[in-house]
């Protein structure tokens, strides 16, 4: 089976099309291949749109002066299954979706096809991007492209076992509580959470609006930076998009971090996995020997953050979940609408169209909500969440990132957690604050375990709001110093 | 103290929720979502005398756009994805709402 590019990443395929070795149909062919070869083990896609990738690949091999210098021109790509592409089937990996076309694209496959992407199919994800191991999803769990008895992380478990597997050498995902950075470290990717409002959130389905951000995965810090370039900016579809001027990301990988100061929360990272511990600890001292000065900071609500989370966003879900009720698109109860009311076919629709972590969420989010318990859980965790963010605010007086693990542990079994919603939540404690704070953070591969299958570790950067160039300078220049991001998991072979 | 979930406040809130639960369900939701408020009724141990709720990081907005009529969704492609939509009619059909 051939591989996409020697690298399997942006760049090479793009160098591979530009020198004319290959063209966009032969990678688009090999990126299917791929797909049909060893995506049955993975589960990693929803749908493979195949027809239109192969249409849209000839259609650039066939206008060359237009596509020549795309950034993205031939380069086979990947999203969520929660982003909403035009004509192709959009399910959020939920029964209530299951048959459900989007009349519109969202505003990053605009960006990312203007460039001359080529989407080749809709990643496998938890059902409206609610879980951390990719075990909540209506079509069976993803497996980690590393050992599939175990899982690729969540929510965007699709999006990182395509990338780690070499499908795809980039694929989106969405993070509100660490969807991006937590597969990305499972999987052995990079992944990256941009500052809220750098993205545009037009056309993906809604699940914490207050936290929501749309990222990419990929096997480079230069190809993520190159993604980011792309989607980044004010889009008049979206309010909460930001008008910050976007930088030249790629520009900012200058390798230079000396004197950089990189904060680290020690008293956070007591009882993390060993070896986990041990790998972070070693990326600390690689970049101390490029020159970044580190410092010891202290986040005290940080260890709040999930507890906080998991009141603020179920609320937000709660609300944003009720516009499925059977009535405009997706899944209506059979039956439900000779026998019964309005509300009997809201409810049984609602009942049979999701599943138990989404109903979970969705009733957390009513309660706090609720009348008599607004004040005493979801007000006090805005003002917690307040606390939070003057903790990165007053961190980021000293020093110019903050970094520590993605995961506290490596990637569990599947099976291992699902009859424990509460221990599955405490898995996402170092990817949750960089939400509730709205700040930037990318997770980039830093060591494996010494298991027989070794399985991959991340290591987290979180930045100031807009701070995407920093940190992405600090991921590139660790990242040219380490080999880890060039391993591949053996079964992709 | 953190409450623990009674069934019939499960009931309540399913009811406010709009999901139809088997026995079974309201069983098991009373217990995991007792375990998990029990946990995040941590914060209510937290300070927060004084401190303003966060609900958005927004800064600052993009501009407001001019109020004019631009492009919107044809109505045949509105109604497609409905499990019941009257196309003739322009309209979603429901069942009675009035007993």
């Amino acid at each position: 089976m051939r591989p996409l590019a020697s690298d399997l990443t942006v760049r090479g395929i793009r160098e591979s099309l530009r020198s004319r070795s290959r063209s966009a149909v032969d990678v688009c062919r090999d990126a299917l291949a791929r797909i049909g070869a060893l995506d049955p083990s993975l589960r990693a896609f929803n749908t493979v749109a195949a027809d239109r990738a192969l249409a849209r690949a000839r259609d650039i091999d066939d206008h060359p002066d237009l596509w020549r210098d795309a950034p993205l021109a031939g380069v086979p790509i990947a999203l969520k299954d929660n982003i909403c592409t035009r004509g192709v089937r959009t399910t959020a990996s939920s029964r209530i979706l299951d048959t459900f076309v989007p009349p519109y694209d969202a505003t990053v496959v605009d960006r990312l096809e203007a460039a001359g992407a080529v989407l080749v199919g809709k990643t496998n994800c938890d059902e409206f991007a609610m879980g951390s191991s990719n075990e909540n999803s209506a079509y069976g769990p993803v497996h980690n492209p590393w050992a599939l008895d175990r899982i690729p992380g969540g929510s965007s478990g699709g999006s990182a076992a395509a990338v780690a597997a070499g499908l795809v050498p980039l694929a989106l995902g969405s993070d509100t509580g660490g969807s991006i950075r937590q597969p990305a470290a499972l999987c052995g990717v990079v992944g990256l959470k941009p500052t809220y409002g750098r993205v545009s959130r037009y056309g993906l389905l809604a699940f914490g609006s207050s936290l929501d951000q749309i990222g990419p995965l990929t096997r480079t810090v230069a190809d993520a930076a190159l993604a980011l370039g792309l989607m980044a900016g004010a889009d008049a579809a979206d309010a909460t998009s930001a008008p910050e001027p976007v930088s030249d990301y790629t520009a900012a990988l200058t390798g230079d971090i000396r004197g950089v100061r990189i904060g680290i929360p020690r008293a956070l990272l007591e009882g993390v996995d060993p070896e986990v511990g041990r790998a972070v600890a070693a990326a600390f001292d690689v970049l101390a020997s490029r020159g970044a000065v580190l410092v010891d900071v202290d986040l005290p609500h940080a260890k709040h953050a999930i507890a906080v989370y998991y009141l603020v966003a179920t609320a937000e879900a709660s609300s944003n979940l009720a516009r499925y009720d059977g009535v405009r698109y997706g899944f209506r109860a059979p039956a439900a609408g000779s026998d019964g009311t309005l509300k009997t076919m809201y409810a049984r629709t609602r009942a049979q169209g999701f599943g138990a972590e989404v109903k979970r969420r969705i009733m957390l989010g009513t309660y706090v909500l609720s009348a008599g318990y607004y004040d005493a859980y979801y007000l006090k965790a805005q003002q917690v969440r307040t606390l939070i963010l003057r903790d990165y605010d007053r961190a980021f007086e000293r020093v110019d990132v903050v970094a520590m693990p993605t995961s506290p542990t490596p990637p569990f079994k599947l099976g291992e957690k699902t009859d424990d919603p509460l221990q599955m939540y405490l898995s996402d404690i170092f990817t949750i604050s960089a939400n509730l704070g709205g700040v930037c953070g990318v997770s980039i591969p830093c060591g494996f375990t010494s298991a027989a299958k070794p399985l991959p570790i991340g290591l987290q950067i979180i930045g100031k709001p807009f701070g995407e160039e920093t940190i992405l300078k600090i991921a590139h220049a660790y990242e040219q110093t380490t080999e880890w991001h060039k391993r591949k998991p053996a079964f992709t072979a | 103290m953190a409450p623990a979930f009674t069934r019939e406040q499960v009931v309540t809130i399913a009811s406010l929720a709009n999901l139809e639960l088997k026995p079974e369900e309201l069983d098991l939701f009373a217990k995991q979502l007792g375990d998990i408020l029990a946990y995040a009724a941590e914060v209510q141990r937290i300070d927060t005398t004084g401190v303003p709720p966060t609900a958005a990081v927004v800064t600052r907005h993009v501009s407001d756009r001019a109020d004019t009529i631009g492009p919107c969704l044809d109505r045949d492609l509105a109604l497609a994805n409905a499990p019941d939509g009257s196309e003739d009619a322009g309209m979603f059909r429901v069942p009675r709402v009035i007993g």
